[in-house]
C-alpha cells in the first residue's frame, strides 16, 4: 500500500485524488485497508488458519490476476526486461497494441498514423521495460504515459517537460507488496471507470483523448460550462470514494 | 512546506498532454519539486491508462513482425544518468533556459524588477521574475489564466504567503499586487495565457514593449 518517496511512505493511488484524505492515508490510519495483512500477535490455532488464508487469497489474487483480462503485464514487461523475452513481448503486444492505437485514433490520428505511431510506442515499451517499475505505476499506466508522449509529437502538441526525477539513490528490487497493492487499486480505479454514468466518463474521456480545454469541450457538446465542470468533478469524486 | 498546491483541473490537463507548453513548464517544475502533486499526478496518469484500457482498435497484419524487425537492430537504452541539480531551478527550467541561473539574461522591467521571457508556443508565455526583498510588482489582474511558482525568497499579495515551491493560480477574478517579502529577492516563474491587465497607466502603456 506504501511507496517511499523521499523517506516518507505515501500510499499509492488511494491518495492520488483526494487530499482530504491523504494525512490520514501517510499516518498509516487507514493500513486496516490493506486486504493481504497478515496480523503479527494472533494466537497459534487462528493464526495458522489465517495464514492459510492468507496463501488462499494470494492465490486467487494471482489467479485473478493471471485470467487473460487482467493478466499480470507488470511481470511481461519483467521477463522483456530480464531475459529480452519475444513470447513475453508478443503477448503485451497483442494486448496493448490495440488499445494504443485506439488512443491514438480517438486523438484524431488517422489510421496509418495511428498505426506507425503504435508501432514506434511498442518499440520504446520494449527497449525501457528495465525503466518500469511496478512499484510506482501499473503497465498499463506507463504505457499510458509513452503512447501520450508519442502522441504529443506526432501532432506536434505543446512540449511537454517531464519534472524532475526524484533522487531514488541506489535502485533497490522493486518491493513486491508495493508492486501488488498498486496493482489491486489500478484494478479498483479502472472498475469505478466503468461504472461512472455515461454522462461523467464521457466528459473525462473527451478531457484526455480529444485533446480539449473545459471550454472547448462546451463550445462542442453544446453544453455548459458549469455542467462540463461539476460533471468532471462528481466524475473525479465516485472514482476516489470507490478508492477509500 | 508548500501549502499551494496544482488543482485536479490542472493536473489532468497535464496527464492528458493538453497544456500549453507555458502551463506544462510551470506543472513540471512545481512537480519536481512537490510529492504531493506528483503522487495526485501518478493517479491522473493511471486514470488515462485505464481510459486506454477499455478501447481496442485493429492493427495492421504484419504490426507485430514490423515492431519485431525494429527491436532486433536496436539496443535497449539505460536509463539516463541523472544530471547535477540545481539549487534553485528544478531540471525542466534548467532545460528550458539552457542553464542554471547564471544563463539567465535578465531585462530590467522598471521598480528594479527584472525578467527573462522563456521560449515557449504562444499559446501562453512563460517568464522568470527576478523581484528584489520588498519590492512590489504593479498591482493587476487577469484577463485569462495565470500561474506564479515561486523558485526563490517569498511574495505576499492581499490573501495569502507564497514561499519555494507554492504556485498561486489567478484568473480573471483574481486583482493584486504581490510584493516580495524582506530577505532574499524573490525569482518566480510565470506562466499566463492572456495579457495582464495593470491599473495604473504607466505600466498599461510599456506594456506592448515588455510582452507581459
Amino acid at each position: 500500500m506504501n511507496c517511499r518517496i523521499k523517506g516518507k511512505n505515501i500510499s499509492y493511488l488511494c491518495i492520488f485524488f483526494d487530499p482530504a484524505v491523504r494525512q490520514y492515508r501517510m499516518s498509516g490510519m487507514f493500513d486496516s485497508f490493506q486486504p493481504l495483512t497478515v496480523p503479527r500477535h494472533a494466537p497459534a490455532l487462528p493464526h495458522m488458519m489465517r495464514q492459510k488464508r492468507f496463501a488462499w487469497a494470494v492465490r486467487q489474487g494471482l489467479k485473478r490476476v493471471s485470467s487473460d483480462k487482467d493478466k499480470d503485464w507488470g511481470a511481461a514487461l519483467r521477463r522483456v526486461a530480464d531475459a529480452q523475452d519475444r513470447d513475453a513481448f508478443a503477448e503485451l503486444f497483442g494486448h496493448f497494441g490495440p488499445r494504443v492505437k485506439a488512443y491514438l485514433m480517438k486523438s484524431g490520428a488517422d489510421a496509418a498514423s495511428a498505426e506507425e505511431c503504435t508501432q514506434d510506442v511498442m518499440v520504446t515499451v520494449w527497449r525501457k521495460a528495465g525503466q518500469f517499475n511496478p512499484a510506482r505505476a501499473s503497465a498499463a499506466t506507463w504505457i499510458f504515459t509513452i503512447a501520450r508522449n508519442r502522441r504529443i509529437d506526432m501532432l506536434r502538441r505543446d512540449n511537454r517537460p517531464d519534472p524532475e526525477d526524484l533522487p531514488w539513490g541506489p535502485e533497490a528490487e522493486p518491493d513486491q507488496e508495493d508492486a501488488l497493492s498498486l496493482q489491486q487499486e489500478t484494478e479498483k480505479l479502472a472498475n469505478a471507470l466503468r461504472e461512472l454514468p455515461e454522462a461523467q466518463r464521457s466528459m473525462i474521456e473527451r478531457a484526455y483523448f480529444n485533446d480539449l480545454s473545459h471550454s472547448e469541450i462546451a463550445d462542442a457538446t453544446g453544453l455548459p460550462l458549469g455542467t462540463i465542470k461539476s460533471r468532471i468533478r462528481l466524475a473525479l469524486e465516485r472514482l476516489r470514494h470507490s478508492l477509500s | 512546506m508548500i501549502t499551494h498546491h496544482l488543482n485536479d483541473n490542472l493536473l489532468m490537463a497535464y496527464s492528458a498532454g493538453s497544456l500549453p507548453e507555458a502551463f506544462n513548464l510551470v506543472v513540471a517544475t512545481h512537480i519536481s519539486v512537490c510529492d504531493d502533486c506528483r503522487a495526485r499526478l501518478a493517479g491522473f496518469d493511471a486514470l488515462g491508462g485505464a481510459l486506454m484500457e477499455d478501447d481496442e482498435a485493429d492493427l495492421a497484419e504484419d504490426s507485430l513482425a514490423n515492431v519485431m524487425a525494429r527491436i532486433k537492430s536496436g539496443a535497449a537504452t539505460a536509463k539516463p544518468a541523472p544530471k547535477p541539480r540545481d539549487p534553485v531551478l528544478p531540471s525542466p527550467l534548467v532545460d528550458a533556459i539552457g542553464g542554471g541561473l547564471d544563463a539567465v539574461q535578465w531585462r530590467p522591467v522598471g521598480g528594479g524588477v527584472r525578467q527573462a521571457i522563456l521560449r515557449t508556443s504562444d499559446k501562453a508565455s512563460a517568464r522568470l521574475l527576478h523581484i528584489p526583498a520588498g519590492a512590489a510588482v504593479p498591482d493587476h489582474g487577469h484577463q485569462g489564466l495565470e500561474l506564479t511558482l515561486v523558485l526563490q525568497g517569498a511574495f505576499r499579495d492581499e490573501e495569502a504567503r507564497f514561499a519555494r515551491g507554492d504556485v498561486e493560480i489567478a484568473t480573471q477574478d483574481t486583482q493584486h499586487t504581490p510584493i516580495a517579502e524582506p530577505g532574499a529577492d524573490c525569482i518566480c516563474l510565470a506562466a499566463t495565457d492572456a495579457p495582464l491587465k495593470f491599473r495604473a497607466i504607466l505600466p498599461r502603456l510599456a506594456q506592448p514593449f515588455l510582452r507581459i
